[in-house]
């Protein structure tokens, strides 16, 4: 493969970000928003926002597939868990608070959560222990539902079902838009749930919204890549859809996990935590497969739960209408020790990503 | 979470392969959402290959920053 080390290469960094600031407006702010926790990895990581114009701002919005999950679906996973089911989740999903306790929190009270690599250990684990019940907690955009819709297809133990809260990123772009206060000028779109559904769903932004859109991948070039493409989109006065990850991001996405995706899952409306509900924003089972729904299994089903601590400020940070040094619990009460909003708990929140960097 | 890392294949065995993430550093993943064979590097996210990486692809890549950058220098 070609070296890692030269998409991190500095010379062209800087030759890049002096392009950016001849390209920069002059006046008023850009304001660019992404939607993955692992590009503010990278920009924080790698301090990219001190190397860009003070306005050309670059905004996290709802990128983290755990902090969003509502409490509702925690509760329902928590409730599962105390009820003598086996419940196997991914690890950043342990400590999201739910409206009494995490799973973390459930093993206290008896119950067994195992964490798991991939749907296919918690295939394996349920295939070996017949005597139990396990669930598995399927969270995760575009990028995961795949592996959800392979183990559906592929008959999986009947002591196995599935909690689905599987969402899709570009409806909650929409949204993102659709926010007129939030005045956004362009979006970096995710590239590896863009490595699923390809680059024809984000069409509607250009063409309907003026905003320049550009599919990037994670390096820090890659990033600054995409600033520099949106920024040059706004100096032509010509907003469109690019592909600046194309070494692994194809045009028609994965077009198999597609079918797999859409063959088990239908488009319902969904639930955001700290958004409200969102229009065709989740993956829910088909009725062909709703033997594998936990929630008709087992019985369960909460309707409405405690999204919000009181004075957290996840619901602002997840749209980047703040940053998170701009809420006052960051840092006091809510630390990656003792988080209380959702946004401190997952490696992906943004909050957690600033935590961190702050303490390096 | 939608974090994904590069590996290459070593050898592959129904709908599972084992693959290099580099360092030594080997584990089965599942190859069924895409149709890789050995020696093709993978993007893997949370044990499923989801997508066959290109090595043309990455130094187009590389190639298309530079003349970017050349072609526009004043």
């Amino acid at each position: 493969m070609a070296e890692k080390s030269r998409f991190r290469d500095a010379a062209l960094a800087k030759r890049l970000t002096e392009k950016i600031w001849k390209l920069a407006p002059k006046e008023g702010v850009v304001k660019i928003c992404h939607v993955c926790g692992t590009h503010e990895w990278t920009i924080t990581h790698y301090g990219l926002r001190e190397l860009l114009p003070s306005n050309v701002e670059v905004i996290a919005g709802p990128g983290c597939p755990v902090c969003i999950v509502p409490a509702s679906e925690i509760d329902e996973a928590v409730e599962l868990a105390l009820r003598d089911v086996v419940v196997t989740c991914f690890g950043d999903v342990l400590r999201v608070p739910g409206s009494r306790i995490s799973l973390l929190e459930s093993r206290a009270e008896g119950a067994d959560v195992r964490v798991v690599y991939s749907i296919g250990d918690a295939v394996k684990i349920a295939r070996k222990d017949h005597e139990k019940d396990f669930v598995f907690f399927a969270v995760g955009f575009e990028t995961t539902t795949p592996s959800t819709a392979l183990e559906a297809l592929s008959r999986p133990p009947e002591n196995l079902s599935l909690l689905v809260s599987h969402r899709l990123i570009p409806p909650a772009m929409k949204l993102l838009v659709e926010m007129e206060d939030l005045n956004l000028d362009g979006f970096i779109a995710p590239g590896h749930v863009s490595t699923i559904i390809g680059l024809e769903p984000y069409r509607v932004f250009p063409k309907e919204h003026g905003m320049p859109t550009v599919v990037a991948g994670f390096e820090p070039l890659d990033v600054l890549f995409g600033v520099y493409m949106i920024l040059k989109q706004l100096d032509e006065q010509k907003p469109r859809l690019e592909n600046e990850y194309a070494r692994v991001v194809r045009w028609e996405g994965n077009t198999k996990a597609q079918q797999l995706m859409h063959k088990v899952f239908e488009v319902t409306d969904g639930t955001w935590r700290g958004l409200g509900v969102i229009p065709s924003s989740r993956f829910s089972l088909r009725k062909e497969y709703i033997g594998l729904d936990a929630h008709l299994k087992h019985g369960v089903k909460v309707e409405k739960g405690v999204d919000q601590q009181p004075g957290c400020r996840c619901h602002l940070v997840i749209v980047g209408r703040i940053k998170p040094t701009e809420c006052p619990l960051f840092m006091k009460t809510c630390t990656p020790r003792k988080p209380v909003g959702a946004c401190m708990v997952s490696s992906e929140g943004t909050c957690r990503i600033w935590a961190r960097s702050l303490r390096s | 979470m939608c974090l994904a890392i590069p590996a290459k294949v070593l050898g592959i065995q129904g709908s599972t392969a084992q693959v290099d993430f580099g360092k030594g550093v080997t584990r089965e993943v599942n190859v069924m959402l895409v149709d890789a064979k050995v020696g093709d590097y993978v993007l893997v996210h949370a044990g499923y290959a989801i997508e066959v990486l290109d090595e043309k692809d990455a130094l187009d890549t590389l190639r298309l920053w530079d003349q970017v950058l050349s072609a526009e220098a004043e």
